[in-house]
């Protein structure tokens, strides 16, 4: 028997990712409704609400999309706006990317299906806090918290389309994402670089919020991980000196 | 549009979402394997995360507004850092965050 430090079985992986993705289904639900309802208000054939929903399954890009379809864009304004919107997810799928090495090319298949700002907060935490020591199988962490956003974007956004979005943005629901956000990324905050990257990252989000398409997020985020970097690796330090890193 | 051309555009955002998710999972693993790189993984979740914390707090209404009188979601956003950053706690952090907002809403 070697030394292993712990185990987890796939079941009890798979249910706390789903426990660790509930609260957020406060903020997708209202989301999701919002969505089905644009669908329904703007005339396309019924069932291509869900089918988007199903096909695409990225929220702020089906919300746009569907804005779009309504004030009659073309084809391709539509896909590059789609790619524009989720270009952050490359970012998503290069930080999970270490964490996955040892899986089968069928389950990362699958698991990119699943990548959404959501599940990546969760699940990247988990596999940070899990880095020293990695059970083999974490990936089912991931699948539940997947499975859970997915499942409840999908019913929601029949609910929109079947009653409405019948929550009043007065409630306020959206913001469980930020402070489940915040619950997740401050405690990861150990030390000055981390902090770094994260104000220069809400910062920049906030000035450069007048570009369209969410670019300004993209953008924000790059110069948040390069400050990070900046402070992490010792640039300005090392500015004169040796810029040789190990 | 037509309705096959509206499929084809919902199968190919669907093509391409999916496509930036996959690609950037698979070929990642191409990538060659250095310090600046890791450095660079090591950020991506803080700095995005923030962006769109910061983003939440200070558009509340899609429109920008840096007042905490008028923007509640400042200040229930600046008490929730305070108890994720006290407690490390998930549960806590956002019960309080959203029964600061809802408080601050209701006050008259």
């Amino acid at each position: 028997m070697s030394a292993v430090a712990k185990t987890f079985s796939n079941r009890i992986l798979l249910w706390a990712g789903i426990r660790g993705t509930l609260p957020l289904i406060t903020s997708v639900a209202p989301f999701a409704m919002l969505f089905g309802a644009l669908g329904l208000a703007s005339g396309i054939p019924v069932v291509m609400t869900p089918a988007m929903s199903l096909i695409v399954f990225a929220g702020s890009s089906q919300l746009i999309g569907i804005q779009l379809i309504t004030g009659g864009a073309s084809a391709p304004v539509l896909l590059l706006t789609t790619l524009v919107v989720n270009l952050r997810h490359a970012l998503y799928g290069l930080s999970l990317a270490p964490h996955m090495k040892g899986l089968s090319r069928g389950w990362k298949w699958l698991l990119a299906y699943f990548m959404t700002d959501e599940t990546f907060a969760v699940a990247i935490t988990r596999y940070n806090q899990e880095a020293a020591d990695p059970p083999p199988n974490l990936h089912w962490f991931y699948l539940g918290s997947g499975l859970t956003l997915w499942s409840s974007w999908q019913a929601s956004t029949l609910i929109g389309l079947l009653v409405g979005s019948k929550i009043p943005a007065s409630w306020g629901l959206d913001f469980t994402v930020a402070v489940t956000f915040i619950a997740l990324i401050v405690p990861t905050m150990v030390d000055r670089a981390a902090v770094v990257a994260a104000l220069v990252g809400g910062l920049s989000a906030v000035l450069l919020a007048g570009l369209p398409l969410k670019l300004g997020l993209v953008a924000a985020a790059l110069l948040g991980i390069l400050a990070g970097m900046a402070v992490d690796l010792g640039w300005f330090r090392k500015l004169k000196g040796n810029p040789a890193h190990e | 549009m037509s309705e096959s051309g509206l499929w084809l555009v919902i199968l190919g955002m669907g093509a391409i979402t999916y496509g930036i998710r996959a690609g950037s999972l698979l070929l990642a693993e191409r990538l060659p394997r250095q310090a600046w790189l890791s450095s660079f993984l090591r950020f991506v979740p803080v700095a995005v995360l923030s962006a769109i914390v910061a983003l939440e707090m200070a558009f509340p209404d899609g429109a920008l507004d840096l007042s905490p009188v008028s923007n509640h979601r400042l200040l229930a956003g600046a008490l929730a850092i305070l108890v994720a950053w006290r407690t490390k706690r998930m549960l806590p952090t956002i019960l309080v965050g959203m029964a600061a907002l809802w408080i601050l809403q209701a006050l008259p």
